[in-house]
């Protein structure tokens, strides 16, 4: 039999992700992050009817890279804009992406108070240990001993007290229906990300309640790393303060499946 | 005197390094100066730059709109400097970088294989400083000694096995210029 | 004999670092504060510098908790002070109202950036209404210290605390990204005693005297007016005895410039050459944009044929100056906005064009210029 050669599309861009280059920082994994939400936007088919709250942070243009209606919330406010915009229009998929010092510094309130609504919102925080925006100074997550441009001896946990777990802290917010906590330092990782991001979606889409995805990210330009020498660092540093897995599922979530 | 100049490369080449040390040496040697970066959320590639007043008398704007002498290590720096020169200044240019040709007639060019230079002398990154040394000798602003003394005693000592390095590439640039100079 | 020290002991500082370290050197025992460009790095000079001195620095989780931090350490009596740009400012406001009708000494730092909203992080001057009219609920004014230099960043810094204590108020050090990113060669003050004692209204515990209270709650109306009264006198005392200015080249001027801080001393090298052309301009650059120097306003107005203001702002001190003038001369406006810097070019464009009208009659009528870069018509 003669050998046919078909030419077959293995990737193509989410349409949910705008043509346009990022701002990122070479091997920042912001950028992956969004193309996994892009994907599963567009897998779930919900394209037209979602709306992204932007932070404040390294990724306050993230509106100009989905192509989705999008909004610009003031420093750690997202999620009470994103409670706006759900409460008047439930039929629409609202989503923040939030760093950790939008979510866990400065907007401690906001989240806390969101997830404690069940505020049927989705909540992406992107736990990077650092300040990435305003260059690299200490993140409410940044680990025990990490120096950073405000805490040049490495963070003091005496005075600054412990890095916060959000994901095992909001977990226990009765309001919260899915909270899990997933990384993105190598294929498997990330393939559960995605799934997690689906997931996440789809607990908003049943109008199951308040969900959240933590994810551990990069940042070689404020830690001083190469991008392939970052990702062992979340691996070796983060992954085991920060443990992978799921905080919160609840029954109506598993009835989900 | 007052001297009015512009620093401007991509980030990383050093351009507002290069303006902070004849800032110190115009310092040192008793002048008023300002110095002011180009400050922006991209933390890296785009391009810096930094302005430099030297003068005798008290500095009124710290920026200005026609320096009187530039110093530009890229080409998108020689696309948005060249034209702004005064009538008459100087403008340095990394020749090594920079594939566009000058275009005007009333001021002075001083091309200086600034990056092949420092490779030549072991590290690309003093290109700055050749291309320092070049606009001092062809500025006038300050005595090329006065530089070189600045560099030594405000370099930080965790830096001090690049001092005899950079002096080096100083005084090259210093030599490359002359020509123009005479 | 001494050696001669060409630098007088100065050295190239940026902005914002000589305001932290003079700020310290003033004897600062406590600083709180959350990062935000143009202004970041004061925070990280006194994140290295007051532990290594056995100081207090935390780095707040937002401007909210900082302000009020520093409320806490303002009564318990020891010299504290913050330090922001506008978003975090406005965040700051309600913290402020509350610090100014308790009375207790704060220095805040604003480095002023684009706006409004989340704007850039370029220089304005957009906060002067916020600053000197509107920096929180309730009637009260804070004392606004507006440098044009690096050397006197330093020394507003350390005026600052002193005005602070004894007024037992709100002292902002008014600074723009320029201010805050620009190095000068300049002369730091030499380091001061950390205070040991508190004064004897500051919250120490009571032991051995009767119990303190610091509060801004008095339910009934009287009560609260007297307070009010109180906090008014003292604001009129300000008034009378704070203002504080630069004048050059204003004895035979015929145009007035009335700009601060980087806009006053980009409008000098303007100044200067329209003086070479011919033109007699000269300039006033309030130091204290409250109290406002309105006494010598009030004098130049009788003299020159017309005023122009410059600001990076679409026009706030203007309404203060043309309050000020009576309407006895035209006042003219000049302003860039965003981030823009106005550049000497621009503002020699717009003395020139108003000296060759300053034959037309006066009209004795207030002009409005609506928008920016709009001017002289
Ligand atoms: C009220 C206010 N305070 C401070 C800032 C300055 N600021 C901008 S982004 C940021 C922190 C960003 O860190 P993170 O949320 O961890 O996100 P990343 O940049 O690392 O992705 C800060 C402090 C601001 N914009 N508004």
């Amino acid at each position: 039999m003669e050998e046919q050669w078909v030419e077959q599309v293995v990737y193509q861009r989410p349409k949910s992700l705008s043509k346009v280059p990022t701002h990122y920082c070479p091997g920042c994994t912001h950028g992956l992050i969004h193309k996994l939400i892009g994907e599963v936007i567009d897998e779930l088919g919900i394209r037209e009817r979602t709306i992204a709250v932007a932070p404040v942070g390294c990724s306050v243009l993230l509106y100009n890279y989905f192509e989705l209606d999008g909004a610009e919330a003031a420093h750690g406010r997202a999620p009470a804009m994103a409670t706006g915009l759900k409460r008047v229009q439930p039929d629409k998929i609202v989503f923040t992406y939030q760093g950790d010092g939008d979510l866990a510094s400065i907007g401690m309130a906001e989240i806390v108070w969101a997830a404690t609504r069940g505020e049927n919102i989705t909540v992406f925080f992107i736990n990077n240990a650092i300040y990435g925006m305003t260059g690299g100074q200490m993140a409410p997550t940044s680990l025990p001993g990490q120096v950073t441009r405000s805490s040049p001896m490495g963070r003091d946990v005496e005075m600054t007290g412990m890095p916060i777990r959000m994901a095992e802290m909001l977990a226990e917010l009765p309001g919260a229906s899915y909270v899990v906590r997933r990384s993105v330092h190598d294929i498997r990782t990330i393939k559960e990300s995605k799934k997690a991001i689906r997931t996440a979606f789809r607990v908003q889409m049943a109008g199951a309640g308040f969900s959240l995805v933590e994810f551990l990210s990069s940042c070689p330009t404020n830690w001083g790393l190469t991008p392939y020498q970052s990702l062992d660092w979340i691996k070796q540093n983060m992954v085991p303060y920060y443990p992978l897995g799921d905080y919160k599922v609840a029954d109506i979530v598993k009835d989900l499946k | 005197m007052q001297e009015e100049m512009i620093f401007s490369g991509f980030g990383g080449q050093g351009a507002l390094f290069a303006g902070m040390v004849l800032a110190y040496a115009g310092m040192d040697s008793g002048k008023n100066v300002t110095w002011i970066p180009s400050y922006g959320p991209e933390m890296r590639g785009g391009t810096a730059h930094t302005t430099v007043i030297i003068s005798d008398e008290e500095i009124g704007s710290p920026i200005v709109q026609r320096p009187s002498a530039a110093l530009v290590l890229n080409n998108p720096s020689m696309e948005k400097y060249e034209p702004l020169v005064k009538e008459g200044g100087v403008l340095v240019y990394n020749s090594s970088l920079i594939s566009i040709t000058p275009r005007r007639t009333d001021i002075r060019y001083v091309p200086v294989p600034a990056s092949d230079v420092a490779n030549e002398l072991g590290n690309v990154k003093m290109a700055n400083m050749v291309a320092l040394g070049a606009l001092v000798t062809a500025t006038g602003v300050l005595s090329l000694e006065a530089v070189i003394q600045a560099l030594r005693d405000h370099l930080p000592e965790s830096k001090h096995e690049m001092l005899e390095p950079n002096v080096q590439a100083l005084r090259r640039g210093a030599e490359l210029a002359e020509p123009v100079v005479a | 004999m001494a050696p001669v020290d060409p630098l007088q002991g100065k050295e190239l500082l940026k902005g914002n670092v000589a305001i932290a370290e003079a700020a310290i050197r003033a004897g600062l025992q406590a600083y709180f504060g959350y990062p935000i460009t143009p202004q970041t790095e004061l925070l990280e000079h006194m994140s290295l510098r007051m532990p290594q001195l056995g100081r207090t620095f935390l780095q707040a989780e937002s401007e909210v908790a900082a302000i009020n931090m520093v409320y806490g350490a303002a009564c318990a009596g020891v010299r504290v002070m913050t330090s922001s740009s506008g978003p975090g400012i406005s965040l700051m406001q309600e913290g402020l109202s509350y610090i100014a009708c308790s009375e207790v000494p704060v220095v805040i730092v604003d480095i002023m950036r684009g706006g409004p909203g989340l704007g850039n992080i370029q220089p304005t001057q957009a906060d002067y209404n916020q600053l000197t009219k509107s920096a929180g609920h309730g009637d009260f004014h804070s004392i606004v210290l507006a440098p044009s230099s690096v050397q006197e960043a330093i020394d507003f810094t350390v005026l600052a605390f002193d005005l602070a204590e004894k007024y037992r108020t709100i002292v902002f050090v008014a600074g723009d990204g320029m201010i805050g990113q620009m190095m000068e060669p300049a002369r730091l003050p030499p380091m001061q005693k950390v205070r040991t004692t508190r004064p004897d209204w500051a919250l120490t515990g009571a032991k051995g005297r009767e119990k303190n209270i610091i509060t801004s709650l008095y339910l009934g109306g009287e009560v609260l007016e007297s307070v009010n009264q109180r906090l008014q006198a003292k604001i009129n005392r300000i008034r009378a005895e704070e203002v504080r200015y630069e004048e050059m080249l204003t004895d035979d001027a015929d145009i007035l410039v009335v700009a601060f801080g980087t806009t006053g001393r980009i409008a000098k090298t303007a100044i200067r050459e329209a003086r070479r052309q011919g033109v007699r301009v000269g300039l006033l650059r309030p130091i204290t944009l409250f109290p406002f120097p309105f006494a010598p306003l009030d004098e130049l107005s009788k003299r020159v044929k017309a005023i122009l203001v410059v600001e990076m702002s679409a026009g706030q001190m203007v309404e203060d100056v043309r309050l000020g003038v009576w309407g006895r001369v035209p006042v003219h406006f000049y302003g860039r906005t965003g981030g823009v810097v106005p550049l000497p070019g621009e503002i020699l464009d717009q003395i020139l064009a108003l000296a060759g009208r300053l034959d037309e009659p006066p009209s004795g009528e207030l002009r409005e210029f609506v928008g920016m870069s709009v001017s002289v018509s």
